[in-house]
């Protein structure tokens, strides 16, 4: 195997400490770059299968388009595929990369091709013709798909097409920037679930949804009666009625179908009478009844119009995904049935209830569906635009032009539609009742981490303003598949959730096949089983993807059939099988969209990974695949996971227990895996660093120098974790750090310590500690006009100014130059008339144009250069440039640092290192941390982390501290620690006996001191700091301008002016209110009390409703008082101001 | 206990320090939860009451002073000082900071730079390069002097790495000296000057600095050969000069003349009790260091005793665990200095330190003119 060279296995993996029983850790890195990266796979998975699949699916499903007037007319889809990337312009088709993409503003995408077959009719001829590779639109294409150039390259391959080998792919590239599709999180469809609405009535529900239509169908119980409740009807109707409707006129039928038994009789009986007391008792009076409660549309379908209406909401709107085949309700019935049985028995029994935050019950919609779904609408759309153009080109009457389908088909409609889609993030789809917003993001290109984070998160499908607990708690079934730390603080607290490390998200699988499989292997068809049958004691429901198949009489047995034949790769590993006890049911579900793990399989506790397989997999002779298919391991499903007893360890493994945990770790996500000894923390610190870790400068991927970001902040000497985890290395994070070891004192020093401040060592700083960079994008766009002129770069006069010094001779700033506040940095000029047509476009004089340089804006005193300049063209074919402005910065005062901890606080000060302490072997820290920081923030972590790497530097070896890792020896124990500290002659604690700088005099304590990994994090003061005099004011108001970027004064808010009122300085209240604000002298009549105005020539005030200059007063006002008068008379009302003194 | 009165109680001797005392003035006691009796006492009166005489004598400390080179090579050295107090000690450690001169580089003109490496961040590489150079030849140079071969030094660094070759790496020994000052022509607003006159530079050079006698069979180069400034994929290229100007430490770290110098107090490890058998060699096995030995005082009787106190790192293992403290007291001597002086190169460090010495007697003389 050529691939494990690339693959970052730590080469100390050998000489790691302790082994458990059988290291399974080896099948994480397998895991890892199955295929192609794990962390995304899900997104590749998703993607991969539309484009292999569902896109051929959704082309078949709509494969004709006939002209309605002539069914003979038409045009028919026999095949589509989708190319490789490429664009193509002015008939010259070129490949696409993306780095290419993202530097020209690009989208990466590839041309959909289809075969079609189609009528050609020229003078009444009709001609029948094929074409191949017609393409009909473009589709964006996730990076390292199936489709991407990058499939299946070595890092070498990706270095020369400019791209990191470590970023993950997963994303798009549209009109040049990243755009991620967040994995949507929403709860099963087609799976009843009972639960409570807001009234306290019980209610068992289905969200159906199947290729042709989607319905939410609730069966209530409302004052002991069972109701139903259908968008289509208006009201709610008694479930008898419906039940008659179907044909299921014999009452006895009914409560055979719910249980004999006569508790579920009982809970049925006022149903039943209510029925009868609407005197229904036969088909035809239910569908009578049930005609005048249907919804009536505007348009309507002639042939519906026969059959009732109410019959065919039954049949396609009332639980959709419950097919009806041949007018034969029975299934449907019998799904009513047990739809109220489950009902019935959460009534009886509260605990029977649905949870609808068990991860079991939620589906993971992934950009492949999302995808696809977009695809359908658009191409739907497409053929319907098609027919309409068809059938008005067959409607005319000049025949001897050929009418000819195939032209019908605008490519530009899919495009565009999913061009914008995916870059507005706004899924808006009539055909589905589809509108959702925020679907897509921006990349997050902070740090490599924040990269990866975002590629793992999952938006909720809740509204963030609702104040439930329920859905924010940690729910016990998120073990192993979300991560319980990564999550953010505030109003999504608990609501945005991330994959943890070996989540996978299923795609579809075939569903005929297992329907037959499970029909072969004992399941009794539903048709041939009288209503008494399906409730018999012995024998438990089948439900197939939310569809009752049958019943089977030995679910046991059923379940580990199924369960052989899935482990031996005869259905697909991803197919789960839950036998579920209290509801006698057993649930195979074979959807896209759950989430799952790999877990180790144990028979009577013995696993069945043996030392040997182990060996095999180092020696490269086995892959992860070869565990799956040899039946050593399986995927698990939140839901089957309730049928195992699965062991943390191979030695706390019991004889009952099924199953074994890869790795306890696993259940961390990207961003908590970064964090050493997070099982010594307190919970919410783990919390904050997830949330920190993504604004932590550092390295952002191989190819961070060749980018374009809008911003893009990097760190100039990162490091590697000298603490690392088994994580940090799967990721790679330790090629792509984002931090600094320092050699951290936690003692107070100064007074410029308190509140988590820092103080930091000069001397580090002046030898690049905490050096960062920071870039920023400018661009400028020649811009053509209408009437063919266009702007002009010109070159810089001969003498130049000092604002024109960065200027090269073609006008546009010198890469390499300093570039300072006020600089000029593209000398461009936009001809004054835009609009006229002039005869020659080109040639018009100097004087036609205005100078419309862009100067550089940026803090004063700083020297900023011109990184880079880039010249390409945008879409409409105009010269944009951008320029790439770097600036590196050291760390000053007020800069915010973080460890790994959740620990952040701010350079409080920045001493020479003369005056630093120094320990017995000259070592001086970088940096000095308040011991105050501990007590209340309990980060016991940090404490080890700090041991560890002293230990570490020591001994020359990193040292480990992934989460859980103490049994398995993933992470070092203290013990072990510290016996190596005092084999190097530290203290065993980690203390120092330190000598103050100052004084010279040795430290009245022992100082915990040693290095930890310091994040710098992207907030500067640089960037915040402001303070204004006087300045720009708003035009309408006259009031200074609110921010910083406005260089805006800072308000004295409501609750500042409470403290002055409270205080009772009148004087400075007036004064900040409004001399500093926006004094305005006013005329007042005194008569009338409006507004009047000041006559220059007469040098008098003069009311202009009283038309006389007599009675004026001059007053003082706010501007925005005046303003307000004269927007009330705007509206009709009189502000009249009535002056005491004048 | 019986109550005694305080005037009953027997006259404390005068004229020398009780036992107790003494031991907290010259030595910090090291136990196991903090050091205790760290700092000096130097108030002359501090001990008036027992008739103790505190002050220091001119006459005492030059009897009692003394400096003993334990060990001394190129770069670094090690030497004891005794009876000194802390803070003269500390005095030298931080002159030796930031205070002793050096060259560095501190100003980088770049022509041509086409590596990854940012033009700041290799400026900032080249400034912490230590040049072997005395910076006793050279003068501070102050805002606006022009640069002259007294105050500056110019180095030239031109690579390239080729179109067609393997990466190449950019290591200190690629700085070469131009002794004649730079290379680089000054841009003048007026370019028609007489084409005959000689281009002005960014130095203004009167002489060749190898001219110089110091310099002549002493040419100036970084100190190490193999700092890596750059690495060059085929095709880059780097060319600029670069001016080293002396600085202080106290500016920035690259004008340190040492890359550390600190102290430690000379240890003292004292056995309270006889440590005998078993107990001996667990003591022995305890320290990482070997502080301790075991003899041997006959009929198969052992007794730890202290060999190597010096080598204690105070990692205070040995009296970690029960009455352990009870049997060994880690002191340190007060007015004993073990310092160490690693240079970066420029100077050799008992030069290093003879020029903080006088630095420190510029100080003190500057003190003394301001007083009287
Ligand atoms: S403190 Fe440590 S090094 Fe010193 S004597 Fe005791 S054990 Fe040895």
């Amino acid at each position: 195997m050529v691939v494990r060279e690339d693959f970052p296995v730590d080469k100390q993996f050998i000489a790691s400490p302790v082994k458990s029983a059988v290291d399974k850790f080896q099948l994480l890195p397998e895991f890892l770059k199955l295929q192609v990266r794990g962390l995304v796979k899900q997104h590749l998975d998703s993607f991969n299968y539309f484009v292999n699949i569902g896109i051929k699916k959704i082309v078949e499903a709509n494969n004709r388009i006939t002209a309605s007037s002539d069914p003979n007319f038409y045009l028919k889809y026999t095949d589509v595929k989708i190319g490789t990337p490429s664009i193509t312009a002015d008939n010259v088709t070129d490949t696409l990369t993306p780095h290419i993409c993202r530097l020209s503003d690009m989208t990466y995408a590839a041309p959909i091709m289809v075969n079609i077959e189609y009528v050609k009719k020229f003078c009444d001829q009709i001609t029948i013709e094929k074409k191949e590779n017609v393409v009909i639109g473009r589709m964006p294409i996730m990076l390292r798909s199936c489709c991407c150039v990058l499939y299946g390259k070595d890092e070498a391959e990706l270095a020369r097409l400019g791209e990191c080998p470590l970023d993950p792919g997963g994303y798009f590239v549209v009109k040049g920037t990243e755009k991620v599709i967040l994995i949507q999180e929403q709860l099963s469809k087609n799976r009843i679930i009972i639960d409570t609405d807001k009234k306290g009535c019980l209610n068992a529900s289905v969200t159906s949804s199947t290729e042709a239509t989607k319905s939410k169908t609730i069966i209530l119980m409302d004052k002991g009666k069972i109701y139903l409740r259908l968008n289509a009807f208006v009201k709610d109707i008694p479930i008898m009625v419906v039940m008659k409707a179907m044909g299921m006129e014999s009452d006895q039928e009914v409560v055979q179908m719910v249980g004999r038994d006569p508790k579920y009789g009982a809970l049925l009986l006022p149903s039943i009478q209510e029925c009868a007391g609407h005197g229904i008792y036969t088909q035809q009076q239910a569908l009578e009844f049930l005609e005048k409660k249907v919804k009536k549309f505007s348009f309507s379908n002639p042939a519906l119009e026969k059959e009732g209406r109410a019959m065919d909401t039954l049949r396609n709107v009332f639980i959709a995904n419950v097919p009806v085949r041949q007018n034969n309700f029975r299934p449907k019935c019998i799904y009513v049935a047990v739809m109220m049985r489950r009902m019935m028995e959460a009534f009886l029994n509260k605990d029977a209830m649905d949870d609808k935050d068990y991860v079991g019950n939620k589906r993971l919609e992934l950009s492949g569906q999302l995808i696809s779904l977009l695809f359908e609408d658009l191409f739907k759309t497409m053929n319907s635009e098609a027919r309409k153009s068809v059938d008005l080109q067959l409607a005319k009457v000049n025949r001897s032009v050929p009418v000819d389908i195939a032209r019908y088909i605008v490519k530009d409609s899919i495009t565009y539609g999913l061009e914008r889609a995916i870059s507005t993030g706004n899924w808006d789809l009539k055909r589905f009742r589809m509108h959702r917003k925020g679907m897509t993001q921006v990349l997050a290109r902070l740090s490599f981490i924040a990269t990866l984070g975002h590629m793992t998160k999952i938006s909720p499908q809740f509204e963030k303003s609702r104040k439930v607990s329920g859905p924010r708690a940690l729910q016990p079934s998120q073990w192993g598949m979300l991560c319980p730390c990564d999550t953010p603080e505030g109003e999504a607290c608990g609501l945005v959730k991330n994959l943890a490390l070996m989540t996978h998200v299923t795609t579809d699988d075939e569903e005929g096949p297992l329907i037959s499989l499970c029909h072969s292997l004992g399941v009794e068809d539903l048709e041939l089983l009288s209503a008494e049958e399906i409730h018999t004691p012995n024998s438990y429901l089948v439900i197939f993807n939310g569809l009752i198949l049958g019943k089977h009489r030995q679910p046991k047995q059923f379940a580990n059939a199924l369960r052989k034949l899935r482990r031996s790769g005869k259905i697909g590993e991803f197919v789960s099988v839950y036998v579920n006890e209290r509801q006698r049911c057993v649930y195979i579900a074979s959807d896209g969209g759950r989430v799952c793990r790999p877990l180790v399989i144990a028979d009577k506790g013995v696993s069945r990974i043996k030392e040997h397989h182990m060996k095999e997999l180092m020696d490269g002779v086995r892959s992860f695949n070869d565990f799956l298919r040899e039946g050593l391991i399986e995927y698990l499903d939140v839901n089957e996971e309730n049928n195992a007893l699965i062991a943390l360890y191979e030695g706390e493994a019991e004889p009952e227990t099924t199953h074994i945990e890869i790795e306890p770790f696993t259940i961390l996500g990207v961003c908590a895996g970064l964090i050493p000894y997070p099982h010594h923390n307190q919970s919410p610190r783990n919390t904050y660093q997830c949330a920190m870790g993504k604004q932590a400068m550092g390295n952002v991927a191989y190819n961070q120098l060749c980018r374009m970001d809008t911003l893009l902040y990097l760190l100039v000497y990162p490091q590697r974790p000298l603490l690392t985890t088994r994580t940090i290395e799967l990721v790679g994070y330790d090629k792509l750090g984002a931090g600094q070891n320092a050699t951290v004192a936690v003692m107070s020093y100064s007074g410029y310590d308190i509140e988590d401040a820092i103080v930091m060592n000069k001397s580090s700083l002046d030898r690049g500690f905490g050096r960062c960079i920071v870039m920023k994008k400018l661009s400028a766009i020649n811009q053509r006009y209408p009437n063919d002129t266009s702007d002009r770069i010109i070159r810089p006069q001969k003498v130049r100014s000092n604002a024109e010094k960065i200027l090269d001779a073609d006008g546009i700033a010198a890469p390499g130059e300093i570039i300072r506040p006020h600089d000029i940095y593209i000398n461009k000029e936009t001809p004054v008339n835009t609009r006229d047509k002039f005869t020659s476009p080109t040639g018009l004089p100097d004087s036609a144009y205005k100078s419309t340089r862009q100067t550089y804006k940026g803090p004063q005193g700083e020297t900023a250069v011109v990184d880079r300049v880039a010249l390409c063209s945008d879409k409409d074919n105009n010269l944009c440039i951008k320029f790439l402005i770097r600036h590196t910065r050291r760390p000053e005062v007020g800069d915010k640092f973080s460890s790994r901890h959740g620990q952040k606080g701010v350079c409080g000060t920045i001493i020479q290192q003369e005056d630093f302490p120094f320990s017995e072997r000259g070592i001086c820290p970088d940096l000095i941390m308040n011991p105050h920081g501990f007590p209340s923030r309990m980060t016991i972590g940090k404490m080890i982390e700090l041991l560890g790497g002293k230990a570490g530097v020591s001994c020359g070896r990193f040292h480990y501290g992934s989460a859980f890792g103490e049994p398995s020896g993933h992470a070092d124990k203290v013990e072990a620690i510290s016996e190596t500290l005092v084999r190097h002659g530290f203290s065993y604690n980690g203390k120092d006996f330190i000598y103050s700088g100052i004084t010279g005099c040795p430290l009245q304590a022992y100082i915990f001191m040693g290095p930890i990994y310091y994040q710098k994090l992207k907030h500067m003061v640089l960037d915040k700091m402001h303070a204004r005099a006087r300045g720009p004011r708003v035009m309408l108001t006259r009031q200074p301008t609110e921010g910083r970027s406005r260089d805006g004064g800072l308000r004295l808010g409501e609750m500042e002016r409470d403290c002055l009122i409270a205080y009772g300085a009148s004087m400075l209240i007036f004064e900040r209110l409004m001399l500093s604000s926006d004094p305005f002298e006013v005329q007042v009549c005194r008569v009338c009390g409006l507004l009047g105005y000041y006559n220059h020539k007469l040098k008098t005030g003069i009311c202009s409703t009283c038309k006389s200059g007599d009675h004026i007063s001059k007053m003082k006002l706010p501007y925005a008082c005046k303003l307000l008068f004269q927007e009330l008379q705007s509206m009709n009302v009189v502000p009249r101001l009535k002056l005491t003194e004048a | 206990m019986p109550r005694v009165s305080a005037l009953d109680l027997p006259d404390v001797p005068k004229g020398h320090l009780p036992p107790h005392l003494e031991l907290q003035r010259t030595r910090v006691l090291c136990a196991s939860d903090a050091p205790t009796h760290t700092e000096t006492i130097q108030y002359s009166g501090a001990y008036a009451s027992v008739g103790v005489d505190n002050s220091l004598r001119l006459d005492q400390f030059c009897r009692d002073f003394r400096v003993e080179v334990i060990r001394l090579t190129e770069d670094d050295m090690e030497f004891d000082m005794v009876g000194i107090d802390p803070s003269l000690a500390n005095a030298f450690r931080r002159i030796l900071i930031a205070e002793v001169p050096t060259m560095a580089i501190e100003k980088v003109l770049i022509a041509n730079n086409t590596s990854v490496v940012q033009d700041e961040v290799l400026a900032h590489r080249l400034g912490l390069i230590p040049i072997k150079v005395d910076p006793r030849l050279f003068e501070y140079m102050s805002e606006n002097d022009t640069p002259n071969e007294k105050n500056t030094i110019v180095f030239k660094l031109h690579v390239k790495c080729k179109i067609k070759g393997p990466r190449l790496t950019v290591k200190s020994d690629e700085l070469k000296w131009l002794s004649n000052g730079s290379e680089l022509p000054l841009e003048m607003e007026s370019h028609t000057s007489d084409p005959a006159s000689k281009q002005k530079t960014y130095t203004a050079f009167t002489c060749s600095q190898v001219s110089l006698p110091e310099f002549s069979n002493n040419p100036i180069a970084p100190k190490h050969q193999d700092i890596i400034i750059a690495k060059l994929g085929p095709g880059q290229e780097i060319e600029l000069e670069a001016h080293a100007v002396k600085g202080m430490g106290k500016t920035h770290a690259k004008w340190s003349p040492v890359s550390t110098a600190w102290y430690r107090m000379l240890p003292e490890v004292v056995l309270l009790q006889e440590v005998e058998d078993e107990m001996a060699e667990e003591l022995v096995k305890k320290c990482p260091v070997n502080v301790f030995d075991i003899e041997d005082v006959g009929k198969g009787k052992k007794r730890a005793t202290v060999a190597r106190s010096r080598a204690c790192t105070l990692c205070r293992e040995c009296i970690r665990g029960e009455d352990w403290e009870k049997r060994v007291a880690l002191r340190r001597v007060k007015d004993h200095f073990i310092f160490t002086i690693e240079s970066t190169g420029a100077l050799p460090p008992e030069v290093l330190f003879t020029e903080a010495v006088k630095i420190l007697e510029d100080k003190c003389e500057r003190v003394i003119t301001e007083l009287s």
